[in-house]
């Protein structure tokens, strides 16, 4: 009973924090701490009803029992973060993203492709392409070389679409512009119309980060070595271990927020100018 | 110099064709400078833009400094100011100015002399580091003005550059175009709607009227070269400001 009291007590403290901060002025502190004060306010009351109504770890372990697996666990949680998301994830995300980028700039370029291949491009990027898995790995085999494969893709329409659609871009006085210059096709590309895809390029390069890691995790439910992070959660499920299960959804959860805030940075950076990352 | 004969210019859309131009022709000799005058939508920005060679006549001829507009667009012949700024948000003001010379291929060294002079000519200097969305409306266009000064075209293509800008600064960008004009022999066309404005800083005014686009007058100003403000209140000037005014009448009631 006392464990649902701290839940109760635990919801009721983080409502008044929250409630007294938010009616304060907007600072950098209350931007942080709001979130941090909701997020630990959740794991407390997570805390205090799996062990106040008794349920079974099975079926949702406590807070404390999935950090002191996690803790416990560091070195099968690392072997299988490399071979997921820098093995599987990253190399498919480079070699999709990359091979997109000049697609886009060859579609961009041969009108036969454009209009061939871009209604493909849109037709596939709606798809469930993770639906292609099994097959991929039958072709390359249970290594992450097959992940990598249905990250590519999973990344390459997404990316594509988005690339080529920022080529299109700039509009018909900064072309003409180009055109009074005498400015030949790799000038123009250089210095406008590259430039002006940039934000679309990064919303591509944003939602490839999230399908890479889905991707690659997901694939490796059908057929892996023994390590991986969809193989670990996969066969620890049977196991009814399941507060590894949740420790390897926990590094998932981080690497995937890590990743897609490093590219949002980087396109903080480049693409400043735009009206929607202006915050001066 | 440029040169058109009986210059036609037809738009097919989807409500039937738009005579955007229709039987224009023109001389404008080295060093002169000749204002468009007239009416929404009567070809104004459209013969300027077939000088330009971003518009393709379908009947005539045009030539200039004797050849055809696309040669002369591929010599860099000209620079062209459009009717807004029009500055890559991405460059800096100076950045944005040195983009015609990074093309065009001037050393560095050159490139970085030849805008602080543009810069200090239209009154911008200490905003070169500044971004375009950084500075007011006026500040923008006197930048891309600044653009189309930094490499050495001897025509000038002007569309409404002051439209959008206050009186009181408009009038102070009109005597530096002039004094930028006496000294260095350059050709403008410059397009506005302002009579005042047409008869100060031209020596020859060219009066169109719409549907079909077309020619009505073209007025040789007998004002001197040398021009203060001021002169805008002598006779003479009212008088050409009066003929002007006629020829928009006539062209309206034509209708
Ligand atoms: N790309 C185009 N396609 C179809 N019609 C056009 C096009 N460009 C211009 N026109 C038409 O040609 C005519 C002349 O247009 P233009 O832009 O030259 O007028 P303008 O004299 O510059 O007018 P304003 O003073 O409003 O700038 C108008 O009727 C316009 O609708
Ligand atoms: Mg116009």
């Amino acid at each position: 009973m006392s464990w649902l009291a701290f839940a109760f007590g635990a919801w009721a403290l983080g409502w008044w924090l929250n409630a007294r901060l938010a009616a304060r002025p907007r600072t950098q502190g209350t931007r942080l701490a709001v979130p941090l004060i909701f997020g630990i306010t959740l794991i407390a009351i997570w805390e205090g009803l799996v062990r106040g109504l008794e349920i079974s770890p099975v079926l949702l372990p406590a807070p404390s029992m999935i950090a002191v697996r996690f803790v416990a666990s560091t070195d099968i949680l690392w072997e299988d973060f490399v071979q997921t998301v820098i093995k599987g994830a990253l190399s498919g995300y480079a070699i999709g993203c990359g091979s997109a980028f000049l697609m886009a700039i060859l579609v961009d370029r041969f009108d036969f492709l454009r209009r061939g291949l871009l209604p493909v491009g849109n037709f596939v990027a709606a798809l469930p392409v993770i639906g292609m898995a099994p097959i991929l790995v039958m072709w390359f085999g249970f290594d992450w070389q097959s992940k990598a494969a249905v990250v590519v893709v999973m990344v390459f329409f997404p990316m594509l679409v988005n690339t080529v659609q920022g080529l299109a871009d700039s509009s018909a006085m900064q072309r003409d512009l180009m055109r009074t210059y005498a400015a030949g096709y790799w000038a123009t590309l250089l210095k406008l119309r590259l430039p002006a895809a940039m934000p679309f390029i990064f919303n591509g390069l944003k939602i490839a980060s999230t399908l890479a890691l889905i991707g690659a995790i997901v694939a490796e439910f059908f057929g892996s070595p023994i390590r991986g992070m969809g193989f670990r959660i996969s066969t620890s499920v049977g196991q009814l271990a399941l507060d590894l299960v949740w420790a390897e959804i926990v590094v998932a959860a981080v690497a995937g927020s890590a990743f897609y805030g490093l590219v949002a940075l980087i396109e903080r950076a480049v693409t400043f100018w735009h009206p929607s990352q202006r915050h001066t | 110099m440029i040169e058109a004969q009986n210059l036609d210019l037809t738009f097919q859309t989807n409500d039937g064709p738009v005579h955007a131009l229709k039987d224009v022709s023109l001389q404008i000799d080295k060093g002169e400078f000749v204002s468009f005058i007239g009416p929404s939508g009567c070809g104004k920005t459209t013969f300027l833009r077939c000088m330009a060679d971003l518009e393709h006549p379908t009947g005539g001829e045009i030539t200039v400094n004797g050849v055809s507009p696309e040669a002369a667009r591929k010599s860099r012949a000209y620079g062209y100011v459009f009717q807004a700024a029009g500055l890559y948000p991405w460059r800096t003001i100076g950045g944005n100015i040195r983009l015609p010379l990074e093309i065009m291929g001037y050393s560095k060294a050159d490139q970085s002399e030849r805008v602080a002079r543009v810069l200090e000519l239209v009154e911008l200097s200490g905003f070169e580091k500044k971004y375009p969305w950084q500075l007011s409306g006026g500040m923008q266009q006197r930048a891309s003005i600044a653009r189309a000064l930094a490499f050495d075209a001897d025509i000038l293509l002007m569309d409404e550059p002051f439209g959008a800008l206050d009186e009181i600064v408009r009038d102070h960008l009109n005597e530096q175009l002039l004094h930028l004009w006496a000294r260095t022999q350059k050709t403008i066309a410059f397009v506005t709607h302002s009579i005042p404005e047409a008869v100060y800083l031209s020596t020859k005014i060219v009066v169109m009227s719409p549907r079909p686009g077309r020619i009505t007058d073209v007025i040789e100003s007998p004002l001197p070269k040398e021009r203060p403000l001021d002169i805008r209140d002598s006779p003479e000037f009212l008088e050409v400001a009066h003929r002007v005014r006629e020829g928009l009448r006539a062209g309206h009631l034509d209708d």
